[in-house]
């Protein structure tokens, strides 16, 4: 019997191990496949963009007609996008400076202050996030009216800054409650003012959740429609004037302007990576 | 110089409880009032009447754009689930490389980074009547002739919606996957439990906080969304948001555009202490 067993089990094992082997590559195989199909969905959109951007054609259909790059040149000729680009950089850069300054503080007193209302004021800041932007855009179109204020850029910079509030606060609250309370303590007792401590240990310890926060910030902001929509006046900022564009009909010199967003958004992405790394190099 | 530390606290604090009372609570505070006033056409009046609710409850073009509305935000969430959990769950268990993970994690939130207005508006080239997709399936003989039923409906909303916010759901599942500590998933295959047994009994309960964090994330911003349906949406994918911003401009109704508003609020406010209820239900069992 013992005899007989044995050379079947011998023959079984590589059988066994052969299923096992084509199990996995079957395996793999289909999770190689879910991973492509979504990255495809993903990316096949954003080729498209940037590739017509490239036809020599008007008309953006298939196939494409040739290579030129007469919309890029349109683009430095336009005077009209050239303005709603300076526009947006002005709203970008007042609305990240402005959402620091309140956002850096606020992040600090949901960290380490105790005060009455807490719960509602860290409900009101971090609303923003999950709340539509159009409720923020016509509350705050409301607000200004009765207050007689006309629409332009300073109040799409008010809004911005409103709206991305919750994003600064999210970033640097979770930083700081990674950061010791007992240096601060250490601070005060080596005979440091707040201010001192806030300048020379806290700050320089959230540094890149400061920077991450405001790199993220200046491109929520210069993407941003549904707040600009309601508080714009006579000034359109890049999207508005994209949006405008659209709705007129739709050429390649839109694709253009699609594939440099796409490059400086790389850009960003290749800096926040960057600073994400050097975080991780410091050991936190 | 040490200030006290009243002081101290009065300094951190004003600046930006300052800036929450007067541009957010305010703000919501006067949208709520103003739900009240009534339209004297072209202008509106302080009043305090119910009918911007009436209206709405009685005129049934109000209840079904926002039940379209949350049709399209459920299907939206439900499909990017559908394909960003399998994805998220590829990264953790299946991609053994850290650096290859962080780089497939990197290549579907990018496009965050890509302007949302572009990201959109590639889809109506691409399903327009004289689009990409046409041109393309004429050109390959699938189609003898471009075909309308692409663009400017519910399922263009749901394709070009899914494509925008699915990396709010991979972000939270992702996290969440990431978690679970490595031996709970030995221990049960030590007690003699399947692979698909574990997924369903450890990985699955464990990972549904990220998965009701992303569908919070991903409904709430479909539901407000009102850029993609001027786009690609037509007047059967016209959303709440639309309708909101029509009172707002057009039709000058600012009172029911703002009763609108307000019903939208308090939608979103209910799903998120939902999923905020919720997630700290997964996380009381874990704990």
């Amino acid at each position: 019997m013992s005899l007989a067993a044995a050379p079947s089990q011998v023959r079984t094992a590589p059988r066994a191990r052969l299923s096992k082997r084509i199990r996995k590559a079957a395996d793999a195989t289909v999770w190689i496949g879910i991973a492509t199909l979504i990255l495809t969905f993903l990316y096949t959109p954003i080729v498209v963009l940037v590739a017509f951007s490239f036809n020599s054609s008007r008309s953006l259909s298939w196939p494409m007609t040739g290579l030129t790059l007469d919309w890029y040149r349109k683009l430095a000729e336009n005077d009209q996008l050239i303005t709603a680009v300076q526009n947006s950089v002005y709203v970008a850069v007042s609305a990240t400076a402005l959402t620091l300054l309140i956002g850096v503080p606020a992040a600090l007193a949901l960290d380490r202050l105790d005060f009455p209302g807490k719960g509602v004021f860290r409900k009101l800041v971090l609303l923003p996030i999950a709340l539509p932007g159009i409720i923020t855009g016509i509350s705050m179109l409301i607000l200004f009216r009765l207050l007689g204020f006309g629409l332009s850029l300073e109040t799409v910079i008010i809004g911005h800054a409103t709206a991305l509030l919750a994003v600064v606060v999210t970033q640097v609250f979770a930083r700081l409650q990674r950061l010791p309370h007992s240096l601060d303590e250490a601070s005060a007792d080596l005979g440091a003012s707040g201010l001192q401590t806030f300048f020379l240990v806290t700050l320089p310890n959230i540094r890149t959740a400061v920077i991450g926060a405001g790199i993220l910030s200046f491109t929520l902001s210069f993407d941003e429609i549904p707040v600009t929509f309601f508080l714009t006046g006579r000034d359109n900022t890049l999207p508005m004037y994209i949006w405008s564009t659209m709705r007129r009909g739709l050429t390649p010199e839109i694709n253009a302007v699609g594939a440099l967003i796409v490059a400086a958004s790389i850009l960003l992405i290749l800096i926040s990576v960057l600073l994400q790394r050097e975080r991780t190099g410091q050991g936190r | 110089m040490t200030l006290p530390l009243r002081l101290r606290k009065v300094l951190v604090l004003s600046p930006p409880l300052i800036w929450v009372v007067l541009f957010m609570f305010v703000p919501y505070t006067i949208l709520f009032v103003f739900s009240f006033w009534e339209q004297v056409y072209p202008t509106f009046a302080p009043a305090f009447q119910l009918g911007n609710y009436q209206t709405l409850i009685s005129d049934p073009q109000y209840l079904r754009t926002l039940l379209r509305t949350i049709k399209i935000a459920g299907l939206v969430s439900l499909f990017s689930l559908l394909l960003a959990y399998p994805y998220a769950y590829f990264l953790v268990h299946k991609v053994r490389h850290p650096a290859l993970r962080q780089t497939l994690y990197m290549a579907v939130v990018a496009p965050l980074w890509v302007s949302y207005l572009l990201r959109a508006y590639t889809w109506k080239t691409i399903l327009g009547t004289e689009g990409i997709l046409n041109s393309f399936l004429v050109s390959t003989g699938i189609l003898s002739e471009p075909s309308s039923i692409f663009l400017y409906n519910q399922t263009s909303m749901i394709v070009t919606l899914t494509y925008v916010f699915i990396p709010f759901m991979v972000m939270p599942i992702y996290a969440a996957l990431e978690k679970i500590p490595r031996n709970l998933l030995e221990a049960s295959a030590d007690l003699g439990m399947g692979r698909t047994a574990t997924f369903v009994k450890v990985t699955l309960p464990l990972s549904m906080s990220g998965v009701v964090a992303g569908f919070t994330m991903t409904f709430c911003l479909a539901f407000g969304d009102f850029i993609a349906a001027y786009l690609v949406g037509g007047p059967d994918g016209m959303m709440i948001s639309n309708v909101i911003a029509t009172q707002f401009g057009a039709s000058l109704n600012w009172p029911l555009g703002s009763a609108l508003a307000l019903v939208m609020l308090l939608i979103v406010l209910a799903i998120i202490s939902v999923s905020d209820r919720f997630e700290r239900l997964g996380k009381g069992t874990f704990a």
